[in-house]
């Protein structure tokens, strides 16, 4: 049912890249992104999947995970198709009725599912061989100079982990709730697309009242152990980045310079 | 009319790893008219083995029939199981959801397709049965206490009429008092319809003074399914399980120990009382 969305959601297993510094994979998530964006051709896209392909093979972690986050954004990507399919401009390849799918069309949907096909997967990469705490450990020590410009960096990431942090909880009560409205006769899977948006409404009110149950006992719990934000909070693990850190950083500058090289500067 | 398992099964988490057995070959019948009492200790599979009931989960491995009727046939009518077979979950009082206690009583038997007079008698019954006051039908459920909001949980799945009643933890987090009413109200509903009625509980004290009937869980297995006196007489096995017979039984049985003629049997207060003032008259007279 709903337990199978994997984003943001972290997979157990010694390898390489659970052993890497937080910071080396956000940055390189980031260039990863980057990169999907730069390049403008099909060898470019190979080269990405190539390294995504490298990389998912050293996380260990069964692709199955993978693709199981994919089910979650399907409709997204359907619309982006479509509306890159139907609406591009150019030399038509078939006609009917008022619609046009052009040559320039189907070429822009398919790269548009490429990219979000391996953003998707890159992303949830990520996510699945680094724990949430660390993610934000992270991103606040990536962010940190942002600080002199007054942005409230450290309760930003504070707020990211704890968002992070309530998604498998929040499915579990989901799951919960459901099953106990079913169990008083609600239907969730039949029906017209009304009545089953209709039929949401004794899973959604609980969900939030849940929701807000469990802010208000986390905040108790925060003010209680006398959380007051960032200022003069030390870590107990620091982040210390090592030698393999840096050898990755290269890795990721040399792929990142490849995939310009391949993606956007060769006219092939 | 019963609810029959045979050599049920059930296994966790089948995609990865590690799968976990929370059923292990379970075999139970729930007749019709009975009290009966699921104890086990905390991920013994007691919660796993209600959502069975109901058709929630289907299990892996084994058949579980109504009136001689797999559930899990191709065209067995599950949404009509789930109105026999009144499953309240623990903390139900989470699933509320409606802008006043009767709409959200009424949600049940609406689903089923009932007329709206039937439906409402049937809320207006379940709610009597809980011993809710009818001047609060029309307050929001959000602004109830604890237990009166547990008590409207209850018979939101009484509304549908179900012939057996399955409550998963029904004092959770109830103080000592919330505790005893709703124990006594499940007792006195069992009374008034003569329908089934599973108790799922981690407390022996609980149970024993309601329940004719108990069934001890451990590692997803029956360790124990017999009365109340004869499962108290295995407190060394209780003990290993990680459950505890009711502190009366220790009090005799340390009795016993001391010398005291009285009978270890005795399961409730009452009876353990009889049998004290019973031995103490025994010891004067001599």
């Amino acid at each position: 049912m709903l337990r199978d969305i994997t984003l943001g959601q972290y997979y157990q297993a010694d390898s390489l890249l659970h052993r890497l510094d937080c910071r080396v994979k956000l940055v390189g998530t980031l260039l990863f992104i980057i990169s999907l964006f730069v390049v403008d051709n099909f060898p470019g896209y190979a080269l990405a999947a190539v390294f995504l392909a490298v990389c998912i093979r050293l996380s260990k972690v069964p692709f199955r995970f993978m693709v199981k986050g994919m089910k979650a954004i399907v409709f997204l990507m359907l619309f982006a198709v479509v509306f890159n399919l139907f609406l591009t401009p150019g030399t038509p390849v078939v006609e009917f009725w008022k619609l046009k799918i052009t040559r320039e069309g189907i070429e822009m949907a398919v790269k548009m599912a490429v990219r979000l096909t391996m953003l998707i997967i890159g992303s949830s990469l990520m996510t699945l061989t680094t724990t949430p705490n660390l993610l934000t450990d992270g991103l606040e020590s990536l962010l940190n100079p942002l600080k002199k410009l007054k942005v409230p960096v450290h309760e930003v990431a504070m707020m990211m982990s704890i968002a992070l942090r309530f998604i498998p909880i929040l499915l579990e009560e989901t799951d919960k709730i459901m099953k106990a409205q079913i169990a008083r006769g609600a239907d969730f899977e039949s029906g017209s697309l009304i009545r089953r948006a209709k039929a949401m409404v004794p899973l959604l009110v609980p969900l939030f009242i849940a929701a807000f149950r469990r802010a208000n006992d986390l905040a108790m719990a925060m003010e209680a152990r006398c959380y007051r934000g960032g200022e003069g909070r030390t870590k107990m693990k620091p982040l210390v980045y090592g030698k393999r850190d840096f050898v990755a950083y290269g890795v990721l500058a040399s792929y990142l310079a490849a995939a310009v090289v391949i993606g956007r500067v060769l006219p092939i | 009319m019963s609810l029959k398992l045979e050599h049920v099964s059930y296994l966790y988490g089948t995609d990865t790893t590690l799968p976990v057995r929370a059923l292990d070959d379970i075999c139970l019948e729930i007749p019709d008219g009975q009290f009966i009492g699921l104890i086990g200790h905390t991920g013994s599979g007691k919660s796993t083995l209600v959502q069975h009931l109901n058709g929630l989960l289907e299990p892996s491995e084994g058949i579980l029939s109504y009136n001689g009727r797999n559930i899990w046939e191709k065209d067995f009518p599950r949404k009509e199981l789930r109105s026999k077979v009144g499953l309240v979950f623990q903390y139900p009082e989470h699933q509320l959801f409606e802008v006043d206690v009767f709409s959200d009583v009424c949600f049940g038997p609406k689903n089923l397709g009932l007329s709206k007079e039937e439906t409402e008698r049937r809320a207006r019954r379940a709610l009597e049965l809980v011993g809710f006051p009818e001047e609060f039908y029309g307050q929001s459920p959000f602004e109830l206490s604890g237990g009166q909001k547990r008590r409207v949980a209850i018979a939101g799945v009484l509304a549908m009429e179900p012939k057996i009643l399955v409550l998963d933890e029904p004092t959770a987090g109830l103080d000592p008092r919330g505790r005893d009413e709703i124990l006594g109200q499940i007792a006195h509903l069992k009374k008034e319809t003569g329908i089934s009625v599973v108790l799922v509980s981690h407390s022996m004290e609980d149970v024993a003074n309601y329940v004719e009937r108990i069934v001890v869980m451990s590692h997803g297995k029956i360790l124990f399914d017999d009365v109340p006196r004869n499962v108290f007489g295995h407190v060394k096995e209780l003990e290993a399980v990680g459950l505890a017979a009711p502190q009366v039984t220790y009090i005799l049985h340390k009795l016993k120990e001391s010398g005291f003629d009285v009978d270890t049997q005795a399961t409730t207060i009452p009876e353990a009382r009889d049998e004290i003032l019973k031995a103490m008259k025994v010891e004067k007279t001599c």
